[in-house]
């Protein structure tokens, strides 16, 4: 007995409708959050990341909506990203039925925001979201990066993830903003270096193109749960050829 | 005859998840309130819990929801309490500097170690997060249909150490055996949340649904 790796599917919505585009085998792309998220959760999916990319503040009342619709029809966890700012967007996104709520920039310009919302509502549902990328100066370190990769931080990312657990994070979710798209797998080193740097759970992101890039994320990466959004979204594998494989592998997984 | 299920709300955490959960498994009339008379007049009881539980207990007394819950299990109402609820049943929690809980089961509810690792040494993440196994060391009409070693969703770093109670129907293993369930009489709790643990979770609340309180 022990506690599974899990695999989350991550849908990028942008105003009420998935984005990335989504293409289960068989079925034709319906870019529903509510359907999608609705159809992961009956295939077995672990967990869902739902992650508002949403420019403008004036559509967030859609995405509430989008998250009470997805939270009354799906019976595993879910978590909200995007946007979040402040200790009322959370309190609203856990109200309208998110389990955990990802802080990704907000964190970096008012680190408190942490702190103050895991004494708040709990660290179990804090949950923070880093964008990194390795430093091309041969020194091995990584930086923080905000605005999808495009704005360095000058922050060095295993120290930001232990001062985030100490602020009372409950979770990291790592993206490489270098392997993010490029399907040659997650970038293992980094994850591997804050997996052991912090007590709390990380999950990897970015760079997923093959079965076994999951399996490295766990055993190399030393992850816990792994992100992955268009392998299952194109019907590239199911959730289900992803837990087998996981499973031949050794992998600790709930089937 | 409509069955009343009343679903506690004393304004900690997302109790939306537990009444959609509960209506799925085939809950009709789901009522998420505090009012004492509307608690009293429902056939069975869920008592939810997320977050803190020195807040969490403290505006659960403030509501006065503590006598009606004990008035209710002195009836006989089934009563269903979901990880924090079920660590407020406790005597005690060491959480928050200490704090004494409801006293519904006798046991003290302790953090996982710092530095936490299983007995190969390997490091232990808390929260413990995620899907585990629960063996089902006691027969309990709620496991009905529910195979030994289900996976079940947990996400707490509080627990109840299992050698705490003998009124443990469910364990779990991270690394020290914990208490994924109690049962006492008419009172039934669960450490990991049923309303997010997919079919087996949602077979549990369909038991709850029809346990008349007697095991």
């Amino acid at each position: 007995m022990s506690l599974a790796k899990r695999i989350i599917p991550c849908l990028d919505v942008d105003q009420g409708r998935v984005v990335k585009g989504v293409n289960f085998v068989g079925i034709r792309d319906a870019g529903d959050p509510i359907e999608i998220a609705r159809r992961y959760n009956d295939a077995g999916a672990d967990e869902i990341t739902f992650l508002d990319i949403t420019a403008s503040h004036e559509q967030r009342d859609t995405t509430y909506r989008t998250v009470e619709q997805i939270a009354s029809q799906v019976f595993i966890p879910l978590t909200v990203g995007g946007g979040v700012r402040a200790v009322t967007d959370i309190r609203r996104l856990l109200n309208a039925g998110a389990d955990k709520v990802s802080i990704n920039t907000a964190a970096i310009f008012n680190p408190d925001l942490v702190r103050e919302s895991a004494e708040r509502f709990g660290s179990q549902c804090i949950v923070v979201a880093m964008d990194v990328k390795a430093l091309d100066d041969g020194s091995g370190r990584y930086e923080l990066f905000t605005h999808g990769g495009r704005k360095p931080t000058g922050i060095e990312a295993i120290e930001w993830a232990q001062k985030m657990a100490d602020f009372g994070a409950g979770e990291i979710l790592l993206t490489s903003m270098d392997r993010d798209g490029t399907k040659d797998g997650y970038d293992l080193p980094i994850t591997r270096a804050i997996s052991d740097a912090v007590d709390i759970p990380v999950i990897a992101s970015g760079g997923v193109g093959t079965l076994d890039h999951l399996v490295a994320g766990f055993t190399d990466g030393g992850a816990d749960a792994v992100l992955a959004a268009s392998i299952f979204h194109f019907g590239t594998y199911t959730v289900a050829e992803a837990k087998a494989h996981l499973a031949q592998s050794g992998i600790a997984i709930r089937v | 005859m409509t069955q009343t299920v009343a679903v506690i709300d004393y304004g900690m955490g997302n109790l939306h998840s537990v009444e959609s959960a509960l209506r799925e498994a085939g809950a009709s009339d789901v009522a998420v309130t505090a009012d004492a008379e509307a608690i009293l007049a429902a056939d069975r009881i869920v008592f939810p819990g997320v977050g803190a539980i020195r807040d969490c207990l403290a505006e659960f007394r403030r509501l006065g929801c503590d006598k009606t819950l004990r008035l209710a299990v002195e009836r006989g109402t089934p009563v269903l309490g979901i990880c924090v609820g079920m660590q407020s049943l406790m005597a005690r929690s060491e959480e928050n500097g200490g704090v004494d809980c409801l006293g519904f089961f006798d046991g003290t509810v302790m953090r996982f170690p710092w530095n936490h690792s299983d007995t190969d040494g390997r490091k232990l993440k808390v929260p413990h997060m995620g899907w585990n196994q629960v063996s089902q060391n006691q027969n309990h009409p709620l496991w009905d249909g529910i195979a030994d070693n289900a996976y079940f969703y947990f996400i707490h770093s509080f627990f109840l150490p299992a050698a705490e109670s003998d009124c443990v129907t469910g364990l779990f293993d991270y690394g020290i055996k914990g208490s994924a369930a109690i049962a006492k009489g008419n009172v039934f709790a669960t450490q990991f949340h049923p309303e997010k643990s997919h079919d087996n979770g949602l077979k549990l609340l369909a038991n709850f649904l029809t346990w008349d309180g007697i095991c």
